[in-house]
């Protein structure tokens, strides 16, 4: 379902990723872990179309992410780690546009936004301008919104970021679900070890741009003789703290899901 | 409806209904020049032979509205991009000449609407048009205007990141295409330097459209002032196009 071949990013000085290769079957969930600044976020924008690698092949679904955008862009749904809701909108108006601009015919429309609506229990405040929001409640929508073209693949950068463990557990609960359900395949990064270690059927777990091991989560235990996965993450990708996580303008969106905005 | 580009364009009406402070904050500025420079400049111009001041200024107030309305516009992408809102367009299965269509024609129907309503005002103050009927034809000119100036604004805020350089390069450009577009001075005896630095400003045509159907005073003719400004737009609506489509986030 996505298909990663020899992926490369530079930025000015840095490379971000740096010749990353593997593979996510229809159905798995594959879970991307690393240290802030590994390259997780840059990767998922590659393969989301946000950005052009510098170099390598993308395919997901089949189609190929340099000459299929638009195949691509159908193909998937995803939830990004810092805001990305229009705040002077209803929740309702949220989702709505989101559907037009997936050519989604207005009653299937209707149906599909009041039943996501509900699943994250917001439909109460589906009129409600988004900026009086909370920040559980906002990531509740993100998701919602990310599923109502019932994409093949989802994509969740930091999905249980700031969530309490109500919303987190209720949310893993969901996804596993559709993931049985509708065959759906899903990547997602996370900073919980136990949580990647809990839902993924894969994991990679990539450090300073490069991929460092590969497998189930059993078998990076096995491998680096660890009992917890957090264990062998430290073990991986070492104990110092990474100095620099993100461009400036996701510092400004993070902090603006961590401390409410103000406008 | 169904279309990406309604969809973009009803945001941006939402948007503008729902700022209420915006809207008013905006409209200060072309009042004060109404009656300030209408008042004031009043006596000399008549004295000069002019005619009535307040007659020739309101088509030009109007239309300087109607551009900064529209030039500043193009802040919302970067907003939108700072705000994290972009990604969720570019991620879409829209083609991006759909986007920055939806959002050109949002901005340009904002503009056009504060134009309208500076032109409620000058009424209310003493603005009298020749003829009612021909206010139609007003709007339509204050559409064009706006449709160029938001196209430019799009282009110009597709290629920056932060807000600062936007209102610094907006204002800059601005100041020039107001002051030289005939929009406070008759264009008929011009030296003739000044008079072709003018004729290059798509305003001029703007403001002469404007002035042509609300007060039958004009310095070209209908007919140019629609063409020059409506290829004006297609060319810029195409060049942002492109602009956008080359957007990362
Ligand atoms: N647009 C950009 N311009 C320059 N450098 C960038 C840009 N985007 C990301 N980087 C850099 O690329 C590296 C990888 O960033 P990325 O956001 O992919 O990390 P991450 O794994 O998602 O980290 P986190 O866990 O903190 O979210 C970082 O060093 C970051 O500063
Ligand atoms: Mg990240």
């Amino acid at each position: 379902m996505i298909e990663v071949e020899n992926l490369v990013k530079k930025f000015e000085d840095i490379t971000a990723v740096d010749n990353i290769s593997f593979d996510v079957k229809e159905g798995e969930i594959f879970a991307f872990l690393g240290p802030n600044g590994a390259g997780k976020t840059t990767t998922i924008k590659m393969l989301t179309t946000l950005l052009v690698p510098t170099s390598g092949k993308i395919k997901i679904n089949g189609f190929s992410a340099e000459t299929k955008k638009e195949e691509v862009r159908h193909s998937f749904g995803i939830v990004f780690q810092d805001e990305s809701l229009d705040e002077e909108l209803t929740a309702y108006e949220n989702m709505e546009f989101h559907a037009v601009l997936y050519g989604i015919k207005k009653e299937l429309r209707k149906r599909r936004i009041e039943e996501l609506l509900k699943l994250v229990e917001l439909w109460e405040r589906k009129d409600d301008l988004v900026k009086h929001f909370s920040g559980g409640m906002k990531r509740r929508l993100e998701i919602a919104r990310g599923l109502v073209h019932h994409p093949r693949v989802l994509f969740l950068d930091e999905p249980t970021l700031g969530l309490d463990p109500q919303t987190r557990n209720f949310l893993w609960e969901y996804i596993k679900k559709l993931n049985k359900k509708e065959n759906m395949t899903v990547f997602l990064t996370t900073h919980y070890m136990e949580e990647a270690d809990k839902i993924a059927d894969k994991i990679a777990i990539i450090d300073k741009g490069k991929i460092v091991i590969i497998g189930t989560s059993k078998e990076i235990k096995k491998k680096t003789n660890s009992d917890s996965l957090e264990k062998a993450f430290l073990k991986l990708t070492g104990k110092p703290i990474r100095e620099e996580s993100a461009t400036s303008l996701d510092h400004m969106r993070l902090r603006k899901r961590f401390f409410g905005s103000r406008r | 409806m169904n279309s990406p580009v309604y969809i973009m364009w009803l945001r941006q009406i939402k948007r503008y209904w729902r700022s209420k402070p915006r809207i008013i904050g905006s409209l200060a500025q072309p009042l004060l020049f109404l009656v300030a420079l209408g008042f004031g400049f009043g006596p000399i111009f008549e004295k000069a032979g002019g005619g009535n001041y307040l007659e020739f200024l309101a088509p030009g107030i109007i239309a300087m509205t109607v551009l900064s309305s529209s030039l500043f516009n193009g802040i919302e992408i970067i907003w939108d991009r700072q705000f994290g809102f972009l990604k969720e367009t570019l991620v879409s299965p829209v083609p991006r000449y759909k986007i920055i269509l939806g959002r050109i024609l949002g901005g340009a129907t904002v503009a056009t609407i504060q134009g309208i309503i500076v032109l409620l005002i000058s009424l209310i103050i003493g603005f009298k048009p020749t003829s009612i009927f021909m206010i139609p034809l007003a709007i339509f000119f204050m559409f064009l205007i706006s449709i160029f100036f938001a196209g430019v604004g799009t282009s110009i805020a597709s290629k920056l990141e932060d807000m600062q350089g936007f209102q610094l390069i907006v204002n800059f450009i601005f100041m020039p295409l107001f002051f030289l577009s005939g929009a406070l001075f008759p264009l008929s005896d011009l030296p003739s330097l000044l008079n072709q630095v003018v004729k290059l400003n798509p305003l001029t045509y703007g403001v002469d459209g404007l002035r042509l159907s609300l007060t039958n005073i004009s310095h070209l003719n209908l007919i140019s002032d629609f063409f020059v400004l409506f290829i004006c737009s297609i060319i810029v609506v195409f060049i942002g196009a492109y602009l956008f489509s080359k957007t990362e986030v």
